[in-house]
C-alpha cells in the first residue's frame, strides 16, 4: 500500500512539474525517478526513453507505466499513470472552464487570443526539431555536413505526406500507415 | 453548457469518445503534437464537436497546463462533448494503449529497442509525423491571420524563436505572452478600464 502511495504522490509530482511536453519533462522525470526514489537505474531510464520514441502516448505517461510495473506490478502502472496525468487535466479543465466562463471580459479573451497564437509558435518549434531529426537523424545538425547527412526518403515522405493531406485531404492516421510503410522499404 | 447542447449527449457518444481516444492514442508518435490533427479529423471535420478556432483554444489550454499535452487535449475535447463524464472518460481510454502496450513489451524490451522493422517503421512515420503537424499548423496560421491583428500574428514567430533558436522555457514564453496580451488591452483602454470580469 504504501508503496503505491508513493508510486502515487511522486509521479504526481512529475506531472505537476513537468508543462511543455516533450522532451523538456526528462530532467525532472530523471531527478525524482533514479536519482530521489532510486526506482530504476541510468541504463533502465536511457531504455525508457528510447521505448517511448519508439511506442506511442506521452515519455511521461510511458515512464510512469514502466516504472509502476516494475515496482509494484499492474496495480502499481495504474496508480503511477493516474498521478501522472491527474494534475495536468485538472488544471486544463479548470483554465478552459475559466476562460470559457469569462469570454466577455476583454483581458481574457485576449489573453487566450494571445495563448493561442504563442502555443502555435511552440508547436511550429516541435515541427522544426521533428523536421530535423527526420531529415538530418539529429534535432542539432551540423551546418558544415548538413548535405551529406540530408536523407533523401525522409524528404520525399514529407514531401507526399504533406500533399496528400493538404490537397487530397486524406485521414492522417491512414498517412502515418503508408510512411511508416514507405519506412519499411526505405530503411530495412 | 447549455440545455441544447446537454440534450444531445447520448450514451452512445460516452462510447465513440472511448474508442476515438483509444484510437487517436494509438498513432500518438513522435512528442504529442500529431495528436492536433488527429483530434481535428474526428472531432472537427467528421463530427462537427467543435470547431477549428475551439480547437486551438484547447490546444492552447492543453499547452499551456502541466502534463502531457496529448492527455490534456483528450479531457478537452471529451468535456466539449460530453461535459465532465466525457474529460474523465476520454482521458482514461487515451492512457490505455501505452498502459497496455509498455504493459506488453515491459518484458523483452531489449529484444523491441533491437528490431530492425520497428525502427524502419517508425522512422518512416517521423517524416510523415512532421508533415501532419505542419500541414495542421498551416491551417491554425490562416485562423489566426484572419484576425487581421499584427500584434497577435507576430506572436507566432516570437514565440518559435524563443523556444527553437534560444531555447526559453514553454512556461515563460507562454507567461510573457498573457503579460504582453494583458498590457496591451490595458494601454488600449487608456488604462480606465483595470477591471477584468
Amino acid at each position: 500500500m504504501e508503496i503505491l502511495l508513493k508510486l502515487f504522490l511522486t509521479f504526481l509530482k512529475i506531472g505537476l512539474v513537468s508543462i511543455g511536453g516533450g522532451y523538456a519533462v526528462i530532467p525532472s522525470i530523471h531527478e525524482e525517478v533514479v536519482v530521489k526514489a532510486g526506482w530504476i537505474g541510468e541504463k533502465v531510464f536511457a531504455d525508457i526513453i528510447t521505448i517511448s520514441q519508439m511506442t506511442p502516448g506521452p515519455l511521461a505517461v510511458n515512464t510512469s507505466t514502466f516504472v509502476g510495473l516494475q515496482i509494484a506490478g499492474a496495480a502499481g502502472a495504474v496508480v503511477a499513470t493516474v498521478g501522472c496525468v491527474f494534475c495536468g487535466v485538472a488544471i486544463s479543465l479548470t483554465l478552459y472552464r475559466f476562460f470559457q466562463k469569462h469570454k466577455e471580459s476583454v483581458y481574457i479573451f485576449e489573453t487566450l487570443n494571445g495563448l493561442k497564437a504563442a502555443s502555435l509558435g511552440l508547436i511550429v518549434s516541435a515541427a522544426a526539431t521533428i523536421i530535423l531529426l527526420s531529415f538530418f537523424g539529429t534535432g542539432d545538425p551540423d551546418l558544415k555536413t548538413m548535405k551529406e547527412s540530408l536523407d533523401i526518403g525522409a524528404v520525399a515522405i514529407f514531401g507526399g505526406v504533406l500533399f496528400l493531406s493538404r490537397k487530397r485531404k486524406i485521414n492522417p492516421i491512414m498517412l502515418m500507415l503508408v510512411s511508416g510503410a514507405a519506412g519499411i522499404i526505405l530503411y530495412m | 453548457m447549455s440545455n441544447e447542447e446537454q440534450k444531445s449527449i447520448t450514451p452512445g457518444i460516452y462510447l465513440w469518445l472511448i474508442a476515438v481516444n483509444i484510437y487517436i492514442s494509438m498513432f500518438a508518435f513522435g512528442g504529442g503534437y500529431v495528436v492536433v490533427p488527429l483530434v481535428r479529423r474526428s472531432f472537427v471535420e467528421k463530427k462537427k464537436i467543435f470547431t477549428e478556432d475551439e480547437l486551438m483554444e484547447m490546444s492552447a489550454v492543453a499547452q499551456s497546463s502541466p502534463g502531457a499535452i496529448a492527455v490534456n487535449l483528450a479531457a478537452l475535447s471529451g468535456y466539449k462533448a460530453a461535459g465532465t463524464a466525457g474529460a474523465v472518460i476520454s482521458c482514461a481510454a487515451s492512457v490505455i494503449p501505452p498502459l497496455v502496450i509498455l504493459g506488453i513489451i515491459s518484458g523483452f524490451y531489449d529484444l523491441f529497442i533491437a528490431n530492425k522493422i520497428v525502427a524502419a517503421v517508425l522512422k518512416g512515420m517521423q517524416s510523415g509525423v512532421a508533415a501532419l503537424i505542419v500541414s495542421v499548423v498551416a491551417d491554425m496560421c490562416t485562423v489566426i491571420l484572419k484576425e487581421k491583428s499584427f500584434f497577435l500574428f507576430s506572436l507566432i514567430p516570437i514565440a518559435f524563436i524563443a523556444n527553437f533558436i534560444f531555447d526559453v522555457n514553454v512556461a515563460l514564453i507562454l507567461a510573457v505572452c498573457c503579460g504582453l496580451c494583458i498590457l496591451r488591452v490595458y494601454v488600449r483602454s487608456g488604462g480606465h478600464k483595470w477591471k477584468f470580469f
